[in-house]
């Protein structure tokens, strides 16, 4: 062993040591006449002294030298327990564990000497009894101390622990005379009686472990992960032999790998109390900090999780603890005046439920305000007023978890950034968890996570769907049914063109997995329809599959890169005769198919993939127009601002013109159309502010109350709030703004805005994995009256066109390119689509080809809108493409 | 010891390998690849389709218990895909992230293709595919074009 070897072995031992040191001064605070905690708390400092001095860590020596000294007198009762020295041993741990960090990283001490705190030390270890008011009597009956050293010689060798688990028993009388009153936290755990207590320092027995590298547990993890397939395989292969010998050998083959295989998770899984030990720690520190009394209740610590998990959780269940602490419970004094007990309590709380752990952190603190929380949504531009007044009192607390929230009205050091909550959202959902919050007011709140077990093996259903097999994970299962195609029976339903089962008199939307995943029908329609019930999120809903098989065992194997974007499936797994099954992603499914309602509550790390809302760097002109403070509208798609006196505006055949560079100007008048009336403001003043859009040779004037602003930023346009006139809102400046649809209000004006050309009804396919421009598109094309169809990608485009033959194909957008070509193979096969003519919207001029070989391609600037028209005019009079062209920005293949 | 054969071993497979290649066929086209980046070779693998993938992806494959994504490089490269009755072949090559495996018409001999008979694609072959080749090796009757697997593999489901 070389040297670093040494100093890994001593890392190792010390930050395992380390973190237990921590729960037991914790615990040596409310249990203070514990001699053995105090012996066991004594060693660990003491063996990471030796360490040090044989390593020439000096200063890491003689700060553990000291709290030795400390912690030596308090063993023979030279020097009472006072919540000071706690803290000045605790501090001692911080500047262990920073040193180790040290260590760790560059193989040498920090060169902090920690002056101030060795002087303390010694200060501490020299004072008789520090302070009278603190002051609590150590007394240490006789026979457990013999006990203790009797412990410390023998190392920890297992005939020890058991004699000092019966030294705990004769304990109780002592710890019954002596009760230590501590002012800042009082930190107990439910069961407070002396067996658990033991059970807890019993340290690791150092003969009976052994430590194994993760990675090693993580390959043996895999290989049991093939042997569950290989005996899956020999398992369906013995069912088809009349070999009684096989047949029995491979039960016994299947019997032991079930048993490998539950083994080997569980030396994968570790109590969650390995997360919480940390816990009293924190939550001691922080009610100290805030001057606030908090009793930490911690029950099931033993539940166990899998390692990977408890990575997971740790720091979202800290963050979650801090919340608590500090915006949960009230100040002692607060608590009072309410008439609650003066000192809080968080409890934690583990269990197993139906293959899920639950973890459960409840303060009996003041609730969440759910007004405040409203308040705060809106405040931040996170909510519209209409969201907010629809939601639930849940749902509204909820909102505590959106990124950019936090309710404390005062930020201070602990929490109240802003960031957290969402995070720790993001980060219990990335691992398969749920978390949910619910709060009474002035009573508590309660955060409730479920989190699976383990990731790598779980049980599915198998199901059959357009000849392919698909695995259903078991855990979003909620039922299976069989509808007989029988009338008068149960049968599916239809509202609003969603078909509909009546469930127990619930209505459970249906879909079918073959019209989602478009697989080809299966031969003849048979008579029996197999529903499987699913659960996504709080909702459910029914899926209609072929054929249900069995459920099975299997192996989670992740998706290639190139797959990954796919949103039904989870992954695959390999069956019983080898071939490949995809695992459906219930909550993708259910979204696809639009009967998982998108929540509100949705984090923007879920909305980023969704279409429900868009994100696009774009210029806007921000207006005022009666009830609607700020509306925009894209600046590229205005010709003009004006100014029109009162007096200017004519009436004409019921409608406002106006004369205008000797031409009549149509004018609409936005508020008339959004709210029904002219805004109030319009009478008071004389000129009246209008923004003109042309095309082509057709001008139309809206008539707003006040421009505002012209403002260039990135945008999240949600299309929630959707309505006439309006096609969704976002936040600009911190304000709420609505977005004009255009389209929708020319055409609510009724105004002479008919193209002079009427374009046929056949429509004009947009594809664009941007739904944003992809929206902006349209409007221009919708305006100019071609009807049109939306693709995101080209499998979309190409069903699109199968359903309905465009007149022509319009690409834009960051991936055009790349659409571009997997288009053009497709069109090339698709029969009648060959020759479709293509519109290729460039972002800038010099994308543009000087050549182009396709004759069927059109090359065109982004925002050359009336180029776009003009070709879509000219595709519809001549199949051939026009060539000669005035815009000079376009260039057209010949 | 390590440190020192580790140079060592660098340049011996810049001798060996550099310049060694796997080749095969699609649609007639000549392809070469890096022969360190092929693991194994397998003929007309069992594919499972997926449902809404891109139409490059076959499906998925078991390669040993491991679920491997196959390309159909005759979609890939553009050339017209079918050939009925023909079973497509798979090159199983190693990636950044896990291994691929590339559907092709036939395979090739192992060459070793001389430096100086390399040369980049011309500029003004504008091909699609042109951005997923590397360039061209003139051999003995024969052009083999060098395929960026790399880039080649950049598919967006």
């Amino acid at each position: 062993m070389d040297d670093q070897e040494i100093i890994n072995e001593f890392l190792i031992e010390s930050n395992e040591n380390l973190s237990r040191l921590e729960q037991e001064i914790v615990d040596l605070e409310k249990h203070p006449d514990d001699a053995l905690l105090l012996g066991s708390i004594f060693r660990t400092i003491h063996s990471i002294k030796g360490a040090c001095g044989f390593l020439g860590f000096g200063n890491l020596e003689s700060v553990t030298h000291l709290a030795e000294n400390i912690l030596s007198q308090l063993r023979t009762g030279e020097k009472q327990l006072t919540a000071e020295l706690i803290s000045l041993v605790l501090e001692s741990t911080d500047a262990i564990k920073n040193e180790l960090s040290s260590i760790e990283k560059t193989s040498q001490e920090s060169g902090e000497t920690y002056e101030d705190l060795r002087q303390r030390l010694s200060a501490a270890s020299v004072k008789g009894t520090s302070d009278g008011s603190l002051a609590a009597t150590v007394e240490i009956t006789e026979t457990v101390r013999l006990e203790a050293v009797e412990a410390e010689t023998k190392a920890a060798s297992a005939p020890a622990q058991a004699q000092l688990q019966s030294a705990t028993t004769t304990a109780p009388p002592s710890e019954a005379i002596m009760s230590v009153p501590v002012q800042e936290a009082l930190l107990t755990s439910p069961g407070e009686d002396a067996d658990k207590i033991t059970a807890n320092k019993a340290g690791p027995i150092a003969d009976s472990t052994i430590r194994v590298d993760v990675g090693h547990l993580d390959k043996v993890m895999n290989l049991v992960g093939e042997l569950v397939l290989a005996r899956n395989q020999i398992l369906q292969y013995t069912t088809q032999q009349d070999d009684p010998m096989l047949n029995a050998t491979a039960q016994r083959l299947n019997l032991i790998t079930s048993q490998l295989q539950e083994d080997v998770m569980k030396a994968r899984m570790q109590p969650i109390g390995v997360v919480w030990n940390k816990l009293p720690r924190v939550v001691r520190d922080l009610a100290s900090s805030c001057g606030k009394q908090i009793r930490l209740e911690m029950d099931g610590a033993e539940t166990e999780l899998d390692k990977s998990i408890i990575e997971a959780i740790k720091d979202p269940l800290t963050h979650i603890i801090r919340n608590c602490c500090d915006h949960g419970i009230e100040a002692p004094a607060e608590r009072t005046r309410r008439g609650k007990a003066a000192t809080g309590t968080l409890t934690l709380r583990a269990y197993h439920e139906g293959g899920k752990v639950n973890i459960e952190i409840a303060d009996d603190g003041g609730g969440i305000d759910v007004n405040r929380v409203k308040r705060k949504a809106l405040d931040r531009g996170l909510m519209n007023p209409e969201q907010i007044a629809k939601l639930s009192d849940r749902e509204a607390v909820n909102l505590v978890f959106l990124p950019g929230f936090s309710t404390a009205e005062q930020v201070t050091s602990i929490s109240g950034r802003g960031v957290g909550m969402d995070v720790v959202k993001t980060n219990i959902e990335k691992i398969g968890g749920v978390v949910d919050m619910s709060s009474t007011t002035g009573h508590g709140t309660t955060i409730k996570i479920k989190i699976p077990l383990t990731l790598a093996i779980i049980p599915g259903l198998i199901i059959e769907s357009g000849g392919e097999q698909f695995v259903i994970p078991q855990a979003s299962l909620r039922e299976l049914l069989r509808l007989e195609n029988n009338p008068g029976s149960g049968q599916i339903e239809m509202v609003y063109g969603t078909p509909v089962y009546r469930r127990r008199g619930k209505l459970l939307p249906i879909v079918s997995l073959r019209d989602i995943l478009k697989l080809p029908a299966s031969g003849e329609d048979s008579e029996v329809l197999n529903i499987v019930i699913l659960q996504s999120d709080e909702q459910l809903f029914g899926l209609i599959v072929d054929s249900i098989r069995d459920t099975q065992e299997i192996v989670v194997k992740p998706l290639g890169n190139q797959l990954k974007g796919l949103r039904p499936f989870a992954g695959a797994t390999i069956m019983g005769d080898g071939s490949v099954a995809l695992i459906l992603d219930v909550v993708g499914l259910g979204q696809i198919a639009n009967v998982v309602a998108d929540s509100p509550l949705k984090t923007r790390h879920d909305a980023d993939e969704r279409e429900d809302a868009y994100e696009d760097q774009q210029t806007y002109l921000l207006f005022r127009s009666g009830a609607h403070a700020r509306v925009a509208v894209p600046i590229s798609i205005v010709a003009r601002l004006e100014e029109f006196s009162r007096k200017s505006v004519q009436q004409s055949n019921g409608s406002l013109v106006v004369q205008y560079r000797d031409e009549i100007l149509d004018l609409v008048c936005l508020s008339e159309l959004l709210d029904g009336q002219p805004s109030v403001h319009e009478e008071q003043n004389d000129s009246l502010p209008v923004i003109v859009f042309s095309e082509a040779n057709r001008h139309v004037g809206l008539i707003v109350d006040q421009i505002l602003d012209i403002h260039s930023e990135t945008l999240r346009i949600s299309k929630e709030g959707r309505r006439a006139g309006i096609s969704g809102h976002a936040v600009i400046d911190g304000e709420i703004t609505e977005f004009l649809d255009l389209a929708a209000v020319l055409q609510l004006a009724g105004t002479a805005w008919a193209p002079h050309l009427a374009p046929s009804k056949q429509p004009v396919l947009l594809l664009d994995d941007n739904g944003f421009s992809r929206g902006l598109v349209r409007n221009y094309l919708e305006l100019a009256g071609h009807p049109v169809l939306e693709a995101q990608d080209t499998n979309d485009a190409l069903q699109k066109i199968a359903r309905k033959l465009p007149k022509a194909i319009v690409l834009t957008g960051k991936l055009r390119s790349q659409l571009h070509a997997g288009l053009t193979r497709i069109l090339a096969e698709q029969k009648g689509a060959e020759s479709l003519p293509l519109i290729l919207l460039c972002e800038r001029k010099d994308e543009i080809p000087e050549y182009s070989e396709a004759a069927s391609e059109i090359w065109l600037e982004r925002f050359d809108r009336d180029g776009l028209i003009r070709s879509l005019l000219h595709l519809e009079k001549t199949t051939s493409v026009p060539t000669d062209r005035d815009a000079g920005s376009s260039k057209v293949a010949a | 010891m390590s440190e020192r054969s580790q140079p060592l071993s660098a340049c011996d497979s810049k001798l060996a390998d550099i310049n060694r290649y796997s080749t095969f066929y699609v649609d007639g086209h000549f392809f070469g690849i890096a022969v360190l980046r092929v693991q194994e070779v397998l003929r007309s693998p069992e594919i499972t389709r997926v449902p809404l993938a891109p139409p490059v992806i076959e499906g998925l494959m078991n390669l040993r218990g491991q679920i491997v994504t196959a390309v159909d490089m005759r979609r890939r490269l553009n050339v017209p895909t079918g050939q009925l009755g023909q079973a497509p072949i798979s090159i199983v090559v190693r990636t950044n992230d896990g291994v691929v495996s590339l559907l092709v018409d036939e395979i090739g001999d192992v060459l070793d293709a001389p430096a100086d008979a390399f040369e980049r694609l011309p500029e003004s072959l504008t091909l699609e595919e042109s951005e997923i080749i590397e360039g061209v090796y003139k051999l003995d009757g024969k052009l083999m074009l060098v395929l960026d697997l790399d880039r080649a593999l950049e598919i967006a489901a």
